[in-house]
């Protein structure tokens, strides 16, 4: 069995206020999670010897997690801050795991936080928009991101017929989910028509295929298996990781309608010692509507080329075969940026501890969450469960 | 004023150099590989299939398809204003690298992946010029 089966637990969780926060700034929000999921864990700071971050948009500094560790002034002996843009979440997860087993460090604590919404300067808005892209050979030609997952979702279109109202069945399902979930920024219900009537931004792109702009930020705190007995709540169990690292450019990606997910989901499944049958819900990075597609189709949900036709025949939404984005997703959750998948992590261990409310997925033991960084590049799928097997 | 004020320039490396000086004297050059016979873009130190040092700047044909594209309906920034809408494509050339740049000469509904494309220039400054892509065979 691999060594990191079962082998590190998540003993805390928790979110701040997000959406529109402008009475903080990415720094004390980043605090502000690292201290709601130590109190969740109930242990105090001294007893972190890890931390793990993302940096900040709005905040910046040259060394994140050593300015974090500074303002809480605790001292651990494993300090750093990782980018691997919306995947950052799950690699970390994936390093943190390893620095527990290999004995590096017995409690980590993860915090990644950022104010895109509310703390970017007009010039560090466009400078974020700007810089997303080769420099020489992808920047001069004007794309904006959504473009570039624009050229996938095209792509994905062509090839296997998906439609438009397709690519809007994910928002919508999106936003059914996150109508049960109070801390949403968006709530208002909206349909397929809605979605195909917002402005196009970049075809086939609709505003509302578009994830949100937000503040917030959300941390946990992992620990061994065998400590993890200690802690108020039920603890959370690692059953598989695994990562695909396909290109950082999309003009370099090898396909555009299958990406390194395949990679990343095969190595999670083989650790696990499941599949994708197994899973009581999903949580996949949706910061554009097309991506839900080609991640359900690279982690073996549906059939390549399907993914379109299982989401509009209601199989994500809640209540359906496979609830994904249980929270409301990037698309109507909150999305920070780097930190937007500490909350598809956060929600994961709700719903395992069956603490989730109203959205509940009743009677769930096994999740699978996913998160892709760049544009299409950099994927980590985790699978958790409330048993460690 | 040159009309294309403020757009994000590319910087020319050494390793690119190549490249925009080919671009200003109006030729599309790839890396080709003396060992293995293919073509790569963008530019590096070895072949990315065969890890052979053995490459050579050559003109390309300057043709290709559309792998994808995209009609930008919100520009980047201001520098891209007046040309909004604007398609950003993916070409995949006919030597086989794909690169990233602009279908001119073409309207968005026209715009097809599998389009057949060909290259023009476009200078921006007395240093930079660069390669777009319009239409091979334009509907009359």
């Amino acid at each position: 069995m691999h060594p990191l089966r079962g082998a590190i637990a998540l003993v805390g969780a928790a979110d701040t206020a997000v959406g529109v926060v402008p009475e903080m700034g990415a720094t004390q929000l980043c605090v502000d999670a690292a201290r709601r999921a130590l109190a969740d864990a109930g242990i105090r700071k001294e007893q972190v010897d890890g931390l793990i971050t993302c940096n900040s948009m709005a905040e910046p500094y040259m060394y994140h997690a050593e300015a974090i560790a500074e303002y809480l002034q605790i001292f651990p002996r494993v300090c750093i801050s990782a980018a691997t843009g919306g995947g950052t979440t799950f690699s970390v997860l994936h390093q943190a795991a390893s620095a527990i087993v290999t004995g590096m460090c017995e409690t980590v604590l993860i915090t990644m936080a950022d104010s895109l919404r509310s703390g970017l300067t007009r010039e560090q808005a466009m400078k974020t928009q700007s810089s997303a892209g080769h420099a020489q050979f992808e920047s001069p030609f004007g794309p904006t991101v959504p473009a570039f997952y624009a050229l996938i979702a095209r792509a994905h279109m062509t090839q296997f017929g998906t439609t438009p109202e397709q690519l809007a069945a994910v928002a919508v399902a999106a936003r059914r989910h996150a109508q049960l979930n109070p801390a949403a920024q968006m709530r208002e219900p909206i349909t397929v028509a809605d979605v195909l009537n917002s402005r196009l931004i970049a075809d086939p792109l609709h505003l509302l295929d578009c994830s949100l702009v937000s503040d917030g930020g959300a941390a946990v705190v992992v620990t061994s298996a065998e400590r993890a007995r200690d802690f108020p709540h039920a603890p959370v169990y690692l059953l598989g990781v695994g990562e695909g690292h396909g290109h950082e450019h999309i003009s370099q990606a090898h396909s555009l309608t299958c990406s390194a997910a395949r990679e990343s989901g095969a190595r999670a499944y083989a650790m696990a010692g499941l599949g994708p049958a197994d899973m009581d819900l999903a949580q996949l990075y949706d910061c554009f509507t097309p991506t839900v597609l080609i991640e359900l189709e690279d982690l073996g949900f549906c059939p390549r080329g399907e993914g379109g036709r299982f989401v509009a025949d209601g199989h994500i939404g809640p209540g359906g075969s496979l609830p994904v984005n249980t929270h409301g997703g990037l698309l109507s959750h909150c999305h920070p940026g780097n930190p937007g998948s500490m909350f598809a992590l956060t929600e994961t261990v709700v719903q395992l501890r069956h603490a989730a409310g109203a959205r509940q997925v009743p009677g769930a033991t096994t999740a699978l969450v996913h998160a892709q960084g760049g544009i299409m590049s950099s994927h980590t799928t985790i699978i958790l469960g409330r048993e460690c097997k | 004023m040159t009309g294309h004020d403020g757009k994000n320039f590319p910087r020319p490396t050494r390793e690119t150099l190549p490249f925009w000086e080919g671009c200003r004297s109006g030729e599309l050059r790839l890396q080709h590989c003396g060992d293995c016979g293919r073509h790569q873009f963008y530019p590096r130190l070895m072949c990315s299939h065969c890890n052979s040092e053995a490459l050579a700047w050559v003109r390309a044909g300057g043709t290709g398809t559309v792998s994808s594209f995209t009609v930008v309906r919100r520009p980047v920034s201001q520098a891209y204003a007046a040309e909004t809408p604007y398609i950003v494509a993916l070409i995949a050339l006919t030597e086989g690298p794909t690169m990233m740049s602009n279908l001119v000469g073409c309207e968005p509904d026209d715009a097809a992946i599998g389009m057949a494309v060909e290259v023009v220039f476009e200078q921006w400054s007395q240093e930079i010029t660069v390669p777009k892509f319009r239409p091979l065979h334009p509907r009359p």
